[in-house]
């Protein structure tokens, strides 16, 4: 009798440690995944070579993409559901946020700064990348800083960090500046080819890019000190962070392999798709020191 | 949805100069404003006079208005702005080019590329509204103006215009109000009106239902307040007796 009751303590507070430890493996986009059996991955349409649409449009391709899935990777083992399905959403840069917070999309891995702006309204991941804001000229237009540009028409693209920089710069340095904001990186850099702009303020990465699409990639460079450094993160779900580990885990591992030196030469070393553009784009020291020290802060934080 | 509301963004300061996001959303309020107005008189004035080229008896008038009728009002108004601002100025001669594309403001050059795509782009409504104004009056009215003696330009002049304008001040009074909403394509050529800096404010504040809920509460008290005032200068003007008058 005395044993059998003492079997019955020991199943009863098995059962009471065991199950909350269940529980607790399930809430929040973690508890939604294993409940629709889907894990939803924002995408973008053309942030080369971070997420865009190459030569399948309905699938999206990019350096954080792969990034992205090796965390849909993760979340099948810490789920145990090798069958979990991947789906992808496009956001642009306006839906970006909501679609995260209304669970429309359960990680956007894109091309997303992560400022305090925007932390108020969701998480970031650990940064996945570190740009700095530079310029994209001619070789003969004779810019070479930001002090060249003084009285001249430079353009960038709307709601960008390098938007607000370049504003604040103007009036600060009263530099005289007439300051064009396009729509987007494409149409930036139209006004730039067609002499509307002597030069182009944007996330150098971006530029690379711009440049490798140019006709004559020869005739532009990439020139100036950077004026800001930002880190790009995946957004998620606020207060959830049962799920921002397992992300976060996912890609510290992927930096500790070393495996994200591969993703990286892959899209910013070599030709890529669909044009088969190589953008020459050696990793950064600040990036490598990201990749070293992980970190979910924003630059300004650092 | 777990969303951070901030009703007091607006007062926030941007990070630029002194500015705070309520200052971006008047400076848009005013671009938008000075957008409308332009383009409408271009509008009125084109759209009236091709309206009365639809309704005359030459063929190669009103073919040639019918013809500027499908062309603006068939293609997209967004493809139009494009074609304005990026294509129509390489057809310019060389200095001439340079003069618009370098030596004017961005945002002037901008601006008169808006002013000039919905100013004809309105003016194929406008005229389509003219044209059945016109054409709503009974044909005795004309005809008993030539029987009076009356030449084609006093019959337009003292019988037809007069009443088709009053016919369609309803009609008109959308289009005076499309121009305005209308008006948010420039954003896209960079041109910072109100729809502009709504979006540059959700982009640098995160607080993006905040600032399209200002935008919807601007546009529509702005749209609101017009028609109302369009609506006066309806009775103003009406003529008791004549057709549409409200029986006054």
């Amino acid at each position: 009798m005395k044993v059998r009751t003492q079997l019955i303590g020991a199943a009863v507070i098995g059962a009471l440690v065991a199950a909350p430890a269940m529980a607790a493996e399930l809430t929040g986009t973690l508890k939604k995944i294993k409940e629709s059996g889907v894990i939803v991955l924002g995408n973008r349409d053309s942030s080369i070579p971070f997420s865009y649409l190459g030569n399948d449009p309905q699938k999206p391709i990019g350096y954080s993409v792969e990034l992205a899935n090796k965390v849909a990777e993760a979340v099948k083992k810490e789920l145990k559901m090798p069958n979990l399905q991947v789906r992808y959403n496009l956001v642009t840069s306006q839906t970006r946020l909501p679609l995260v917070q209304n669970g429309t999309v359960d990680l956007e891995c894109g091309s997303t700064t992560n400022n305090l702006e925007r932390q108020k309204q969701v998480d970031f991941s650990v940064g996945i990348f570190e740009i700095g804001t530079r310029l994209l000229t001619a070789k003969n237009s004779g810019v070479k800083d930001f002090a060249d540009l003084k009285g001249k028409n430079v353009v960038t693209t709307a709601g960008t960090t390098s938007e607000r920089l370049l504003k604040a710069m103007n009036v600060e340095k009263s530099m005289g500046m007439n300051i064009i904001s396009a729509k987007d990186h494409g149409e930036s850099f139209l006004m730039l080819e067609s002499g509307r702009a002597v030069a182009f303020m944007m996330d150098d990465a971006l530029l690379y890019g711009e440049m490798a699409k140019a006709k004559n990639p020869g005739n532009w460079v990439v020139t100036g000190k950077p004026q800001s450094f930002e880190i790009y993160g995946c957004m998620l779900r606020k207060g959830d962070p049962q799920f921002k580990k397992v992300v976060d885990d996912a890609l510290k591992a992927t930096y500790k392999s070393g495996e994200v030196d591969k993703i990286y030469a892959k899209w910013f070393e070599s030709p890529v798709p669909p044009k088969g553009l190589n953008l020459k784009f050696p990793m950064s020291d600040v990036f490598k020191k990201l990749v070293a020290n992980p970190t979910d802060k924003s630059a300004e934080q650092l | 949805m777990n969303y951070h509301w901030d009703w007091g963004v607006f007062f926030k300061s941007t990070g630029i100069g002194h500015e705070i996001y309520l200052d971006w959303f008047i400076t848009g309020l005013g671009w938008t404003i000075a957008v409308a107005l332009v383009a409408w008189v271009i509008a009125l004035i084109l759209g009236s006079l091709l309206g009365v080229m639809r309704t005359l008896p030459n063929k190669a008038l009103s073919g040639f208005a019918s013809g500027y009728v499908a062309l603006f009002r068939n293609v997209p108004l967004l493809v139009q702005l494009f074609l304005w601002y990026f294509l129509v100025p390489d057809f310019l001669p060389e200095s001439l080019q340079t003069w618009f594309k370098q030596d004017l403001k961005p945002s002037t050059s901008a601006y008169i590329s808006v002013v000039v795509c919905l100013g004809l782009f309105t003016a194929a409504r406008v005229c389509e509204q003219v044209r059945t104004g016109i054409e709503a009056l009974p044909k005795g009215q004309s005809n008993a103006a030539y029987a009076m003696g009356f030449t084609l330009p006093q019959v337009y002049r003292h019988v037809l215009l007069p009443q088709a304008f009053r016919i369609i001040i309803p009609p008109m009074t959308s289009e005076f109000l499309n121009v305005f909403k209308n008006s948010s394509v420039a954003s896209l050529i960079g041109l910072m009106e109100l729809l502009a800096q709504t979006k540059q404010t959700a982009e640098f504040s995160a607080n993006l239902f905040e600032a399209f809920t200002m935008a919807t509460l601007i546009y529509f008290v702005l749209n609101m307040s017009l028609m109302k005032l369009m609506g006066w200068v309806e009775n103003r003007v009406s003529v008791p007796g004549l057709i549409g008058s409200n029986g006054k």
